[in-house]
């Protein structure tokens, strides 16, 4: 600082008339120097920049590949996931229509069959019916007949008293010779 | 079991012909006959397997003593001593059958619910012998079912003139 400030405050015209830019000299050597420095970073550090930024390059274009095949193959999977859905649903809709279908061929199947077996339920109903009342007249009839004949018989037995009896003996014997 | 019952009923009427009084054995045995039939209790008595024959026999001779000939008693007996007491009716009519066939005469079996008179009888047996044409063995059976009137059956023709045949023809018209 001490230095700096020695300098600063140093008059010394022939020394130097500026401040800020430097002899001519300084150009001449400096500009060397400089063209020498540049020569070498592009001789030495040129081609290994070059190939660090190449490198660079084809990592990012790798990196967009895999990124474009990635996507590629997320869009194929999307349309496959896509497709097998509308395959479930499509399947899913048939499986539904079967079912309907089946369900309705049964419920006609056994409407028809229920109605089949109503009818034959009716008719033996009304031939048993039938057969019944049958039967109730005939042994209606027969108990009627046999009741009627144990009347009679009662009847004609209490008529019959010993002239009756004789009477008709008498009738037996006249008959028979008269035949 | 026919030939066995015409056996009998040949050999029973030549002794009944040869003792001399087959009308009235075969009169007798025809009232037997019908007795077995409507008398359940000597029926089972007299075909009774587990019963000894003598005692049968005994039996036989206990009922029919001092009501019946001895011929008959001794007829009766002997079918039952044989084990055929089962047979008993069916040797009986072969035996009225084939005595009446002796005479040359038909059997005339004549069912009333009361008993007839002699000359009910005989009037009874003119007409039959008229109608048929045959000389007549007149059997008359009391039967309370015939209810009134007279069945009368000669040989295979039976003359129906019973209150029961008519009630029994109400009740099939019924």
């Amino acid at each position: 600082m001490n230095y700096v400030v020695a300098l600063l405050s140093a008059e010394d015209p022939s020394q130097s008339i500026s401040w800020i830019l430097p002899e001519q000299a300084e150009y001449v050597y400096g500009g060397l120097a400089s063209i020498i420095i540049f020569g070498l970073l592009y001789k030495f550090a040129g081609p290994p920049i070059k190939k660090a930024l190449a490198g660079r390059t084809e990592r990012i274009q790798k990196e967009l590949d895999s990124s474009a095949d990635a996507r590629k193959t997320a869009e194929e999977e999307a349309s496959r996931i896509r497709s097998a859905l509308g395959d479930i649903s499509a399947e899913r809709a048939r499986i539904l229509a079967d079912a309907d279908a089946q369900a309705a061929a049964l419920l006609t199947e056994g409407r028809t069959r229920i109605e089949a077996e109503m009818r034959d339920l009716q008719t033996k109903a009304e031939a048993d019916i039938i057969a019944a009342a049958s039967r109730s007249s005939d042994e209606l009839r027969a108990e009627i007949a046999r009741l009627s004949s144990v009347a009679a018989e009662r009847v004609v037995a209490s008529a019959l008293d010993e002239n009756t009896k004789q009477g008709l003996i008498e009738d037996f014997i006249s008959k028979v010779g008269a035949s | 079991m026919s030939s066995m019952v015409d056996s009998y009923a040949r050999a029973l009427v030549d002794i009944a012909a040869a003792e001399g009084n087959l009308a009235q054995v075969e009169s007798e045995l025809y009232r037997v006959a019908r007795a077995f039939e409507s008398n359940e209790q000597l029926r089972s008595t007299l075909t009774d397997e587990t019963m000894p024959i003598e005692r049968r026999q005994g039996v036989v001779e206990q009922l029919l003593s001092g009501k019946a000939s001895n011929t008959t008693t001794q007829i009766v007996s002997f079918i039952v001593g044989n084990g055929r007491g089962s047979d008993l009716p069916a040797i009986i009519d072969a035996i009225v059958n084939r005595a009446a066939s002796v005479d040359n005469k038909q059997v005339a079996i004549v069912r009333t619910a009361v008993a007839l008179s002699d000359e009910q009888e005989r009037r009874l047996k003119d007409a039959l012998v008229a109608k048929t044409g045959k000389q007549i063995n007149l059997k008359v059976v009391i039967d309370p079912s015939v209810l009134g009137g007279i069945v009368a059956t000669v040989g295979d023709t039976v003359i129906d003139g019973s209150v029961r045949t008519r009630l029994d023809q109400l009740k099939s018209r019924l």
